[in-house]
């Protein structure tokens, strides 16, 4: 049972994550359904920990607390999913390339348990590294 | 509002067979007026230059969504052509493709008071009124594309004019547009497959109808409606060696049909850049490719209900972009430059290529030729008009140019000597027959008085007539000792000294002081919808587009600000 | 008494549907029920309706919080900022209508602005690639009428674009396309298996971030050449399988997302996919669409098209226009500290930029307009709230395949609300005047 494993991590869209953002992201929906990261079971094994856990996840660029769910559009193995926002945007490589655009997508990063932090709502995640 | 006189100046002005003669212009209330009528009017000394009415373009790309591909597809265009804003002048931007406010300032330039956007797909015509609005100073239209709608075609197969004009005049109202253009007739449906019609004979797959039958029916079409323009069409087998005949052909389904109209056109059809549509040969080689534009104007000049816009290559590097969806394909695969291809449903397609007319090619200066012959071998200077479809044969900004090679033989043969295939151009094509040089007075027939009379607007532009919109240019240019220096006749027709535009100054001393107000023109062809095609276009909304009926219609005041209906009173 | 809006247009994402159903109050104040929409949809109508919106600017305090502020007050503190900035950022734009881009583009202009959307974060890399090769495309009617096989490379329509699929690209029964869905071939390529991959007839589970390998080899295949045993994942038997499969379409359409955009290499890969396209064109009839996502980021591409001749990363600096994705985009210039300003209309940065962006603009002056409370507004001076657009108030927008559709208002804004349109005229005034223009 590891306590730390190495993802891939991608972010994007979801149903949940458009509603809410519609709703007001200061409000804790908006938070719920953003503020997680999607892992496959075997995943979620090697942390040790159950569906609904929060965890750490870390790049070389930030770390963020989110809560580790079971992946919903899965499996797939190496891969970590949380939905775009500022949660995802704490710890994505920033890196243009000269180019304009971040990378959204594929930034290597660690994901550890973190099970006694809270997650943040998307006004406080940033509040809490100005 | 304030008043001018023009003092002095040549005038040229076929509408009144007024040719360089030294007199008085006057501006009141937006008109012109007779000299005697102001009273402290500001003067504008016009002594030892040239003044005209405002110019009239027919058939330029000016302002719309292919348009705005082309802008957004070249940002290397505007690296080293841009101006930045100056007093109420904006900033500019774009060589071939100028910014919509910078094609405003461009035309003003050139004195040009009036400009017709060659072709809108109806779908996206909320993005072309939204570009009309944008471009300053000059009144403009657009014309409608009707050649490939899925509406037309099932009328036409079926001999339904009545039909056919219901539903053009709907559609005019429902994009507020000008008049009937119609675009590589059946072929761009076609290319929704990946085919194309390369003949008048050959059937659209589905609709099984023929681009006679399209071109035939539109002409009925317009005339049944009795619009102030005729029906405005770009051939089939566009830029094809070998193409001069079907051109001839389509040009016949014109035969034995009279104008009908309260605004003063006589033609019923007009064919748009004639150039690309003269070709003989099988291939672009020098030894092989041909000029047919003396096959084309035998023809032409036998006629008297036709009209034609030349379409002139001016060398340079340009953009094109034209409903002619397959052409569009075929030309990327020669230059293997970026292609931007996009099918409109139920009604159209474009393509965007940009492309290089390099003046030490053959075949090049072949096509820049055929498009001076054509010209220079009309018989009425009233039935032929100066274009470059921009910027499909070169940028707008070039009509100086042009004008420079109608009047200049010896401009033209500069091109023909720095050219490595000068002599294989002089003998494949007919250019080095014509010693012809147009006077000022025939080019104020082409770009003035027939220009208006074609787009049946000859009672308001064109002329210097009083009770005529006051549009008036005064170019830096002495009809008594500049006309054989090719250089000044090319400056002074891109930089007008004064430019008034429906009677305001828009140019003071070479410099633009002002936005103006335009205007955007339209046509209310008035015509209620028969009950077939109320019943058509009420299903196909539901079943076939993916906008609802009440979401197509441009409504005037969002888009349309200053509107300018011209309403037909049917026979 | 209720009355019923039909025709209403929906401004959440590209796919930009205009056949919504509003059921508002008699007096036209209060918006009661909606249908048609998709969920997101559905829930940016009902949330204008929220007894807690803010209806007045706010301006932050030295401590932290707010007072409110009217609109004039705000027009001014955004003028003056705007015009003592020498290099102001003027970012979002997508979720308005095009009239206020359009005044937008006369403040940037006379500000020196640094004009940029939410493409740069988005369909930029699409921007660059059509720069570089074109595009063969067409409007989502084609689709709807004519195509017998889809792709959706890098995108999942289910979540992004829930109407996509049954508006246009994969149910609807269209002129040429009677069986609808039963037709209709669907491809899927997305290194998850998604809720639209299960709609598909192949899912290609491509190794994330070797998208640009996976199209190389659709060419490769194409021309019945050699393929390696496996590339990013895929068995080169399925990549013949459905190479062979759209060659033999009969109208086929690729639309791609933020999978392909997102990842290395970006508009390459984008860049290929315009040739994967372009090569089929040799056998059938393909086109390939980008799934924008703001319902008007097309739009302020197109306006910035007509005004400047760029689509976003649009530096006025220098008194003309000039771009350069990488030295011009927001994420760049703020990294580099090369902007001296933040305005914000039309999109929420703080959430969708990387935090590193946001920590530069919290350190600079920073005006935001939005009806929302947003993460942006954590690192803004002034908040202005406005009228949603398509809802309050409507105006142009522009369809992820460039169609214009003009939204409608349904319902009044709450008393005194301005709209974006409104407020950016007051700011052009003012700014007009301090320039003395």
């Amino acid at each position: 049972m590891a306590e730390k494993i190495e993802l891939n991590l991608i972010s994007g869209r979801t149903i949940m994550q458009g509603v809410t953002m519609e709703g007001g992201k200061e409000k804790p929906a908006y938070r719920d359904a953003c503020g997680i990261i999607e892992l496959n079971p075997e995943d979620l094994k090697k942390l040790g920990i159950w569906h609904g856990t929060n965890v750490r996840v870390a790049s070389q660029y930030g770390w963020v607390i989110v809560k580790a769910i079971k992946a919903t559009q899965g499996p797939h193995p190496g891969l970590g999913w949380i939905p775009m926002g500022p949660w995802a945007n704490r710890v994505i490589d920033p890196n243009t390339y000269s180019m304009g655009m971040p990378t959204f997508k594929g930034v290597p990063v660690t994901v550890e348990p973190a099970p006694e932090e809270k997650v943040l709502d998307s006004l406080a995640v940033l509040e809490e590294m100005l | 509002m304030a008043e001018y006189i023009i003092k002095n100046g040549f005038v040229v002005d076929p509408t009144q067979g007024i040719n360089c003669e030294k007199m008085d212009v006057a501006v009141k209330d937006g008109k012109i007026v007779n000299a005697s009528d102001v009273k402290g009017a500001k003067v504008i000394d016009a002594s030892g230059k040239l003044v005209m009415a405002g110019a009239v373009d027919v058939h330029s790309h000016c302002a719309g969504p292919k348009v705005n591909v082309g802008r957004n597809l070249r940002p290397e265009e505007k690296l080293n052509c841009y101006d930045p804003a100056k007093g109420v002048k904006r900033m500019e931007a774009g060589f071939s493709v100028p910014t919509a406010i910078s094609s405003g300032y461009i035309f003003a330039k050139m004195g040009y008071g009036f400009a017709m956007e060659a072709a809108m797909p109806p779908l996206y015509a909320r993005h072309t009124h939204e570009e009309m609005r944008d471009t300053p100073i000059i009144d403009e239209a657009a014309l409608p594309v009707f050649g490939n709608n899925w509406f037309v075609m099932e009328y036409l197969k079926n001999n339904e004019v009545e039909n056919t004009a219901s539903y053009i005049s709907w559609l005019l109202k429902m994009t507020k547009g000008y008049g009937i253009k119609c675009v590589n007739p059946g072929g761009s449906e076609a290319w929704g497959w990946g085919m194309n019609c390369l003949t008048i004979d050959d059937p659209v797959p589905f609709f099984d109808v023929t681009p006679k039958q399209i071109i035939t029916g539109l002409i009925e079409a317009n005339e049944y409606l009795r619009l102030p323009h005729s029906m405005h069409v770009h051939s089939n087998s566009l830029g094809e060696p070998g193409n001069y005949q079907i051109t001839i052909d389509s040009l016949k389904c014109a035969e034995g049909i009279k104008a009908d109209n309260d605004f003063g056109r006589e033609q019923v059809l007009h064919h748009t850049h004639l150039q690309f549509h003269s070709y003989g040969g099988e291939s672009y080689g020098s030894k092989n490719f041909e000029s047919k534009s003396k096959e084309v104007m035998n023809y032409f000049n036998s006629t008297e209900n036709l009209t034609f816009d030349i379409g002139q290559v001016t060398l340079d590097e340009t953009t094109t972009m034209t409903a002619d969806g397959p052409f569009e394909y075929h030309l990327s695969h020669m230059n293997n430059l970026k292609w931007v291809n996009k099918d409109v449903e139920l009604e159209t397609c474009a393509g965007v290529v940009p492309f290089i007319y390099n003046p030490n090619s053959f075949i090049g200066v072949a096509q820049w030729a055929i498009g001076l012959e054509l010209a220079l071998q009309c018989k009425d200077m009233t039935k032929c008009y100066l274009t470059s479809d921009a910027p499909n044969a070169g940028p707008l900004r070039r009509y100086p140019r042009v004008i420079k090679w109608l009047m200049s033989l010896k401009a033209r043969d500069e091109i023909l000597d720095a050219c490595k295939y000068g002599e294989s151009v002089r003998r494949q094509c007919y250019i080095g027959e014509f010693d012809r040089e147009l006077t000022l007075y025939e080019l104020a027939q082409m770009n003035r008085e027939g220009a208006a009379r074609m787009l049946g607007l000859s009672n308001m532009f064109g002329s210097l007539k009083p009770g005529m919109e006051g549009d008036v240019v005064v170019y830096p240019l002495n009809p008594e000792s500049d006309l054989d220096d090719g250089e000044k006749i090319e400056h002074a027709f891109g930089n007008a000294e004064y430019f008034i535009k429906k009677g305001e100054l828009i140019i003071n001393d070479s410099e633009i002081i002002s936005n103006g107000s335009k205007r955007t023109f339209w046509v209310n062809a008035g015509k209620e919808l028969t009950p077939q095609v109320e019943r058509d276009v009420s299903e196909r909304f539901k079943k076939y587009y993916t906008v609802t009926r009440n979401n197509y219609e441009v409504k005037e005041h969002h888009y349309v600000p200053n509107e300018y209906m011209i309403e037909v009173n049917a026979a | 008494m209720t009355k019923l809006i039909t025709d209403v247009v929906c401004p959440f994402c590209g796919t930009l549907c205009d056949d919504l159903e509003v059921v508002v109050s008699d007096d036209g104040k209060e918006l009661l029920e909606v249908n048609n929409a998709c969920a997101i949809g559905a829930e940016k109508f009902l949330h204008s309706q929220a007894k807690d919106r803010l209806t007045r600017p706010r301006m932050r305090n030295e401590d932290g919080s707010w007072r409110e502020v009217s609109y004039d007050e705000a027009a001014e503190f955004t003028a003056q900022m705007l015009a003592k900035s020498k290099k102001p950022l003027m970012y979002g734009w997508s979720s308005t209508n095009c009239e206020s881009q359009v005044v937008g583009s006369h403040v940037a202009e006379l500000v020196g602005g640094q004009l940029d959307n939410t493409a740069t974060v988005c369909h930029g890399s699409t921007l660059i690639a059509v720069q570089d090769v074109g595009v063969p495309s067409c409007t989502l009617g084609e689709i709807k009428n004519r195509a017998d096989m889809v792709v959706f490379w890098g995108c999942n329509p289910a979540h992004a674009h829930p109407r996509h699929m049954s508006r246009y690209s994969l149910f609807p029964r269209g002129f040429f396309t009677a069986k609808g869905h039963r037709g209709r071939s669907v491809v899927v390529v997305d290194p998850r298996p998604t809720d639209s991959a299960n709609l598909a007839d192949i899912h290609l589970q491509v190794e994330q971030g070797r998208d640009y390998e996976l199209l190389s080899a659709l060419r490769v295949a194409f021309r019945n050449e050699q393929l390696p045993d496996v590339v990013a994942g895929v068995p080169k038997e399925t990549i013949y399988e459905v190479a062979e499969k759209m060659k033999n379409a009969r109208f086929g359409c690729i639309f791609f997302g933020m999978g392909v955009t997102h990842s290395l290499s970006k508009n390459h890969n984008i860049d290929i996919a315009i040739q994967v396209t372009r090569d089929l064109n040799e056998f059938t009839k393909w086109s390939i669409m980008p799934m924008r996502g703001h319902y008007n980021v097309t739009g302020a591409g197109e306006v910035w098209g007509w005004q400047f001749g760029f689509p976003f990363c649009v530096d006025l600096s220098r008194g003309f226009a000039r771009y350069n994705p990488g030295e011009s985009s927001s994420n760049d210039l703020l990294m580099r500290e090369e902007v001296d300003s933040v305005f914000v209309l039309g999109s929420d940065p703080g959430a969708h930029f990387p935090f590193s962006s946001v920590k530069k603009m919290n350190a600079l002056p920073c005006v935001v307009v939005d009806p929302h409370i947003t993460p942006s507004t954590v690192v803004a001076d002034l908040h202005v709230p406005v009228a949603f657009v398509g809802v309050e108030v409507g105006g142009c927008a522009y369809r992820m395949d460039s169609v214009p559709i003009e939204t409608h208002k349904v319902v009044d804004a709450p008393e005194g609300m301005l709209t974006d349109e409104e407020f950016l005229k007051l700011v052009l005034g003012r700014i007009k005047e301090i320039k003395g223009v």
